[in-house]
């Protein structure tokens, strides 16, 4: 009895310790895990203010005009983004055009036809896909898609439309193999995993009592995905496609192998190009002068502009099915 | 118009096969054992992509090492600490934004960061680069992975008397482990293939190199320059690197996948 008396303001003394050590361990882990939630706002910002104090010099050296200039003249020290801005442009667009039927085609056959046995071994082929590294896509169009384009499939084209007015322009000159639409093709096949992935997950979100009451009026397959399914998703997959465009327009290496790296403005599809990620990455390391330098940063800042805007669309988009969901 | 569905989704099938048919056919081709214990060669030579291989398993694996701690904890943060903060709405946000950001952009950030006042290129800025694409993946899936996990867990943790970061450490993070851990993967996944954030951080080195505070080389930047060269040695060098990056981030993400997939089927 007078034992455990003794003892009991020694443990109430050594709670008291543990009590506070544990609190104060709390509180260290509290502050380490909030610090690095607020260091992932930290980098985003880091890269917008380095960015814009990197090509701040080419930024007031040109002003507005950098914008609107297409000349890219290291020589003369003339520099203006237009033709990269361009090629990124047009780039992207064309690959969103080929990629987005696709891969709601392959969204539709995942969710709707496919047995289901073949369902996840498909669904995670076409996942891979989104996995294998840009460079590669770069070297296979490098090789094998290029040369394939412009041995067989370029002439043809020019041939074919070569007295349409109009297309005679977006298909015309010497087959190079490279250029606009071989990078277009590549962009394709690069977003199209995240189309497909995305575009599924939302048809997953539509209540199968809606697509049910379809079918019991005697919908068929084709009417319910095109009156119903596609009808509910609607933001998810403008979401899913701007996603897909936010990467198609900052993808990097899979272009530079394939656009030609060529500062100017064509009409024709067929012609090498330049995007504003191949030109960086083409230039950097030989830029000489501090003004091609800067000129460079100012291109990564438009690029960093233009994606931030449509993965923010994007993620906002995203967000608006998942609140409806409840998700 | 269902026809045509089919139809997409052989094309897409159809596509992939077509990359890795042509990689393996033109990649295998050039794999021995020269590959992985010689060096780049110089152009017309044979050799092999031992240094390259050795730069990018360094630079990666710094990258984990500095990346992880960091996105573990800033998804710690936001699912435990600060499930319903408006701190955690907007790392969220963000966060999603980094994960899709253009990769390049990061190299020009590291290369302001870190290249330009320290004068000259370096394997550390790869690594610091390679680190901040790391961070997104895995704040991203470790908040995911911590959400999946029961309360009803934490609050039994909670009532045998166990301070909130012991809940954490001891329950929140074992259930979540095989999750953390694929999100982890993934991310090496992600970086052990990418080029353009090292064009200009680590640049390339044609020699061994070891020391971290000089350029390095790496496999995908390696293949970048081999692949453009007019060098049929450099070429074919080139598809092998490409095969063996191809098959790693394959292989590192089946496994990844492997890992949360037996924990949906229990």
């Amino acid at each position: 009895m007078s034992a455990v008396q003794e003892a009991l303001p020694a443990i109430k003394g050594s709670r008291d310790a543990t009590v506070r050590r544990f609190a104060l361990t709390d509180t260290i882990f509290h502050a380490a895990t909030r610090a690095a939630a607020i260091l992932v706002l930290v980098l985003l910002g880091g890269v917008a203010i380095s960015l814009f104090a990197g090509s701040w010099q080419a930024l007031s050296t040109f002003g507005f005009s950098f914008l609107t200039t297409e000349s890219w003249n290291p020589v003369t020290e003339k520099f203006g983004a237009l033709a990269p801005i361009y090629g990124t442009i047009i780039t992207s667009a064309v690959a969103i055009l080929i990629a987005v039927p696709l891969g709601i085609g392959i969204a539709i056959f995942l969710t709707e036809l496919c047995p289901r046995p073949l369902r996840r071994p498909i669904g995670m082929a076409v996942e891979l896909l989104a996995g294998i590294p840009s460079i590669i896509y770069g070297i296979w169009g490098l090789f094998v898609l290029a040369p394939f384009l412009q041995t067989t499939v370029q002439p043809y084209i020019i041939w074919l439309f070569h007295g349409v007015p109009g297309l005679n322009n977006l298909f015309a000159g010497p087959p190079y193999g490279i250029g606009l639409l071989t990078s277009a093709m590549i962009l394709a096949i690069m977003i199209l995993p995240f189309i497909t992935s995305i575009t599924k997950d939302v048809f997953d979100t539509v209540p199968s009592v809606l697509k049910e009451s379809a079918y019991g009026i005697g919908c068929t397959t084709w009417e319910v995905t095109r009156r119903v399914v596609i009808p509910y998703t609607r933001i998810g997959i403008m979401g899913g496609v701007m996603l897909a465009l936010g990467r198609a327009l900052g993808e990097t290496m899979a272009v530079t192998f394939v656009i030609g790296n060529a500062h100017r403005i064509s009409t024709s599809l067929f012609a090498p190009a330049t995007t504003i990620s191949a030109t960086i990455a083409n230039e950097f390391t030989e830029a000489v002068g501090d003004l091609y330098t800067s000129s460079l940063v100012a291109l990564g800042l438009i690029l960093f502009v233009i994606t931030f805007l449509i993965l923010a669309i994007a993620r906002y988009m995203l967000m608006r099915i998942d609140a409806r969901t409840g998700a | 118009m269902m026809t045509l569905c089919v139809v997409a989704a052989g094309i897409g099938l159809a596509w992939l096969a077509l990359i890795l048919g042509a990689l393996v056919y033109k990649g295998l081709s050039g794999v021995s054992l020269a590959v992985f214990t010689e060096m780049t060669p110089p152009p017309g030579d044979a050799g092999g992509l031992l240094n390259a291989i050795y730069g990018s398993v360094v630079m990666t694996i710094i990258a984990v090492i500095v990346g992880t701690p960091i996105g573990v904890l800033a998804g710690t943060y936001m699912a435990e600490y600060g499930r319903f903060s408006k701190l955690t709405t907007i790392v969220r946000f963000i966060n999603d934004i980094l994960l899709s950001a253009p990769s390049i952009i990061i190299g020009l950030f590291v290369y302001e960061l870190m290249v330009r006042p320290m004068g000259h290129f370096s394997a550390i800025a790869g690594a610091v680069a390679l680190a901040i694409l790391v961070i997104p993946v895995v704040v991203r899936t470790t908040e995911d992975m911590l959400n999946l996990v029961p309360n009803a867990l934490r609050e039994a943790g909670t009532a045998i008397g166990a301070p909130r970061w012991v809940v954490i450490k001891s329950v929140a993070y074992r259930a979540a482990l095989s999750g953390i851990v694929t999100g982890i993967l993934l991310a090496i996944a992600r970086i052990s293939g990418e080029t353009a954030p090292l064009l200009f951080t680590a640049l390339n080195n044609q020699f061994w190199s070891s020391n971290l505070n000089a350029p390095m080389a790496s496999l995908p930047v390696t293949i970048f320059q081999f692949a453009l060269s007019p060098y049929e040695e450099w070429q074919q060098l080139a598809w092998t690197g490409a095969l063996i990056i191809t098959l790693t981030v394959l292989g590192l993400s089946i496994f990844a996948r492997s890992l949360t997939g037996r924990r949906e089927d229990r």
